[in-house]
């Protein structure tokens, strides 16, 4: 069957939905739809704020908003038999990775490619073809967010209604990349109960599962607690002026997540005293002062 | 003394060891376990300070207190720093409210000499037990091991730690000697040696016991399989003080490539020395370039994942010393430009991976898509390679490099000038993607 309707919409559950894309996708190659003739929407179930950024919101809205089917409804449709598509686990986990970014075009992208292997199979193992570099490219922005996820993440203590010990966070990715960073934390702190808040979508481990919930705001988050103290004072220690390098450190630390990272309040003081400082010292030197 | 006033001091004095790295461990996590804590291969960097480098583990000295006199080193009993000294226990307590606070990896212990090697050396034993066997702390620990302690403490150490080291301290014996009179290189290399002994025994154990080879009990049909005895599954680092001594960068990656061949270390760390303050006269007052140390750095990548010996490396360097100006791959290909052009969709890797701003990566890609097609110059665009650099020294099906180039006795400074100073290869990144082989049905 080629697609009968000049545009078809594809309504996924959710803005990091690869599961819905990954089934709709399957059926779509079976039945050749073209990539031009797919306009790719989801809901933004776990959070008030409507898909807004949606590419293509603004002219479906109109002609198309009735004709939305689901991948559940796609999986319905007869379906010719064809060979499936085989790539490798890794390429599997890249456009995982890629159909949790932020970009509005990245479901249409990914499906693309993934026609055009279907029509020519040798293009999968075509490291360097556009489309792919940047599926890659966008894989690799949101491996990079649950990495700085996993790392920037503050806990600070604080108790639950049953007056039991929570650790809570506040964290805003630049992807939608909760899900998928969620289950290293569960791996690392299993025996702890933990809530991490971010502006989409919010986790929660209380010992037994996963619980992901509307986002949260800042203000939810417990401020700075005395024990926090000591990680700035080790922070601050642990800094050898005489090494400043301002720009390595931003090039892994950008500012933008300064303002949620307790330790950055520290660094323009460090940055302003440590010239001096190390003036002092080789001054001190010099003079032999420590002789 | 507080716990924050200690903590000020015994930081601070542990800040001048360059090792910061949390990786190479076998994967962990606190799934069924009491306590907390995993590994998942490549560690994590949770904090950059403002000299660039990450904060992964809580690296702190148990004591700074010494009964040694090294030269180099603040702590060092003529030093006139205030001292402290944390007990086992306030250790414990700090690594694991950082470790719940999600600041760091684990913790790296190293620690003044008190009493005797045997004492201290216990006394970092203790923390790392505690630790393990009383918290069921799982994420990572490092640590400083005490040249002259005694085997069993070593022995033991491994057991509770990922990853153990021994700092060479100097890359020459005569530097040692000079700077670090009390302590003597032959003892440092029986100790790396012992460690190095352990690692392989208890790498051999595992792999037996994967082939099925370690019965446990005879004549049992289901035969339990017990762990095998895992001993500093990360392996053994060191750290050298470049720039303290006259030693030239020939003779330090001479020593590392000893040191990565001879004793299997699996890292060695540079440390540019750092005036420190009530410095030793003997001591220079400068501190030498920070960028001697990163080529350093970038010059001990080659050895490690592109092939190159520590020869090959230093044999275009003047006076022993590496360009300060270029990096050393690029230095290499300019003295050796017989061996250019190299034709990107014919050449083996070993070849691709020694075009000058070509990283591992950009190779494995080039090879990949080269099994599909021809490569053009269009693809060197896709990988987003410092163009400059490498087009001098590749030929593609549409690009030859522009007869003479080569030859020319400008490329050096064309190069220069062409090159954004300080585009730089990362010592570590902190990304990973999964690399797995299987196929999956999409
Ligand atoms: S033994 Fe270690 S802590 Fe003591 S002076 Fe020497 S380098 Fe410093």
């Amino acid at each position: 069957m080629q697609a009968q309707t000049d545009s078809l919409v594809v309504a996924l559950d959710g803005p990091d939905d690869f599961a819905g894309f990954r089934q709709a996708a399957r059926v779509l190659l079976a039945l050749n739809v073209d990539p031009q003739a797919l306009h790719w929407r989801w809901s933004d179930a776990l959070s008030d704020q409507s898909a807004g950024d949606d590419l293509f919101a603004a002219d479906a809205a109109g002609s198309l908003a009735g004709k939305a089917l689901t991948p559940d409804m796609l999986d319905q449709l007869p379906c010719p038999p064809g060979q499936p598509l085989r790539l490798k686990a890794a390429q599997l986990g890249l456009l995982r990775n890629a159909c949790c970014h932020s970009h509005p075009g990245r479901f249409a992208l990914c499906y693309r490619w993934l026609w055009r292997v279907q029509q020519w199979p040798g293009l999968a193992g075509d490291a360097l073809d556009g489309d792919w570099r940047e599926i890659e490219r966008m894989a690799r922005a949101v491996g990079r967010d649950i990495h700085k996820m996993h790392a920037f993440v503050r806990f600070r203590p604080s108790r639950d209604a049953q007056g039991r010990e929570l650790h809570i966070a506040w964290f805003e990715p630049d992807h939608f990349c909760v899900r998928e960073a969620a289950g290293f934390f569960m791996r690392r702190f299993t025996s702890m109960r933990w809530v991490i808040l971010t502006p989409q979508c919010s986790v929660h481990w209380d010992l037994e599962q996963l619980q992901f919930a509307a986002g949260g705001r800042a203000q939810d988050a417990p401020g700075p607690d005395a024990g926090e103290s000591l990680w700035l004072a080790y922070y601050q220690s642990t800094f050898n002026p005489a090494r400043l390098k301002e720009q390595a450190m931003l090039r892994e630390m950008p500012r933008r997540y300064w303002k949620n990272l307790p330790e950055a309040q520290l660094i323009s003081g460090l940055v302003a005293g440590a010239r001096s400082r190390t003036g002092h010292m080789l001054e001190a030197d010099a003079l032999g002062e420590h002789a | 003394m507080q716990t924050l006033a200690k903590l000020q001091i015994l930081a601070d004095a542990a800040k001048y060891d360059a090792s910061c790295a949390s990786s190479g461990s076998k994967p962990r996590d606190s799934v069924g376990g009491k306590g907390m804590g995993s590994t998942e291969g490549m560690g994590i960097c949770h904090s950059y300070t403002p000299d660039g480098r990450c904060v992964s583990l809580l690296k702190i000295l148990l004591t700074n207190f010494c009964i040694f006199d090294c030269r180099y080193c603040i702590n060092r009993k003529s030093s006139n720093v205030q001292r402290a000294r944390f007990s086992a226990a306030e250790v414990v307590a700090l690594t694991l409210d950082f470790y719940r606070r999600n600041c760091i990896e684990g913790l790296f212990l190293s620690s003044g000499i008190i009493q005797s090697s045997d004492y201290t050396m216990e006394q970092l034993v203790e923390v790392a037990r505690c630790l393990r066997e009383d918290h069921d702390f799982r994420g990572y620990i490092h640590l400083k091991t005490i040249p002259d302690a005694s085997p069993e403490l070593l022995a033991q150490a491994g057991r509770y730690a990922d990853r153990l080291s021994i700092n060479v301290e100097l890359p020459t014996e005569q530097g040692l000697e000079q700077l670090a009179p009390e302590k003597n290189a032959a003892g440092i290399a029986l100790a790396m040696h012992q460690v190095a002994e352990h690692i392989e025994v208890a790498r051999q154990q595992t792999q037996d016991q994967q082939n099925g080879k370690l019965v446990s009990m005879p004549r049992q049909r289901q035969t339990a399989r017990a762990a095998a005895p895992r001993y500093a599954p990360a392996g053994q680092s060191t750290q050298m003080i470049v720039g303290a001594d006259s030693a030239n960068d020939a003779t330090i990656l001479r020593t590392s490539s000893g040191l990565y061949t001879g004793q299997r270390l699996r890292r060695v760390y540079y440390s540019a020395f750092s005036p420190i303050p009530d410095a030793s006269a003997d001591l220079p007052l400068q501190a030498p370039p920070l960028i001697r140390e990163h080529r350093l750095y970038q010059a001990d990548w080659l050895m490690r994942f592109y092939g190159f010996s520590h020869a090959e490396i230093t044999a275009p360097a003047a006076g022993g010393m590496l360009d300060l100006e270029l990096d050393p791959k690029l230095a290499w290909a300019l003295s050796q430009r017989q061996h250019f052009p190299v034709d990107l969709n014919r050449a083996p890797k070993q070849w691709l991976l020694r075009v000058p701003g070509l990283g591992v990566g950009s190779v494995q890609r080039l090879l990949a898509a080269r099994m599909v097609r021809r490569l053009r110059l269009a693809d060197l665009q896709q990988l987003r390679v410092a163009t400059s650099k490498v087009l001098p020294f590749v030929e593609l099906d549409d690009y030859h490099p522009p007869l003479g180039m080569l030859d020319s006795s400008s490329l050096r400074q064309q190069l220069l000038g062409k090159m954004q100073h300080g585009s730089t290869q990362r010592h570590h990144s902190g990304m990973q993607m999964p690399v797995l082989a299987q196929m999956a049905l999409f």
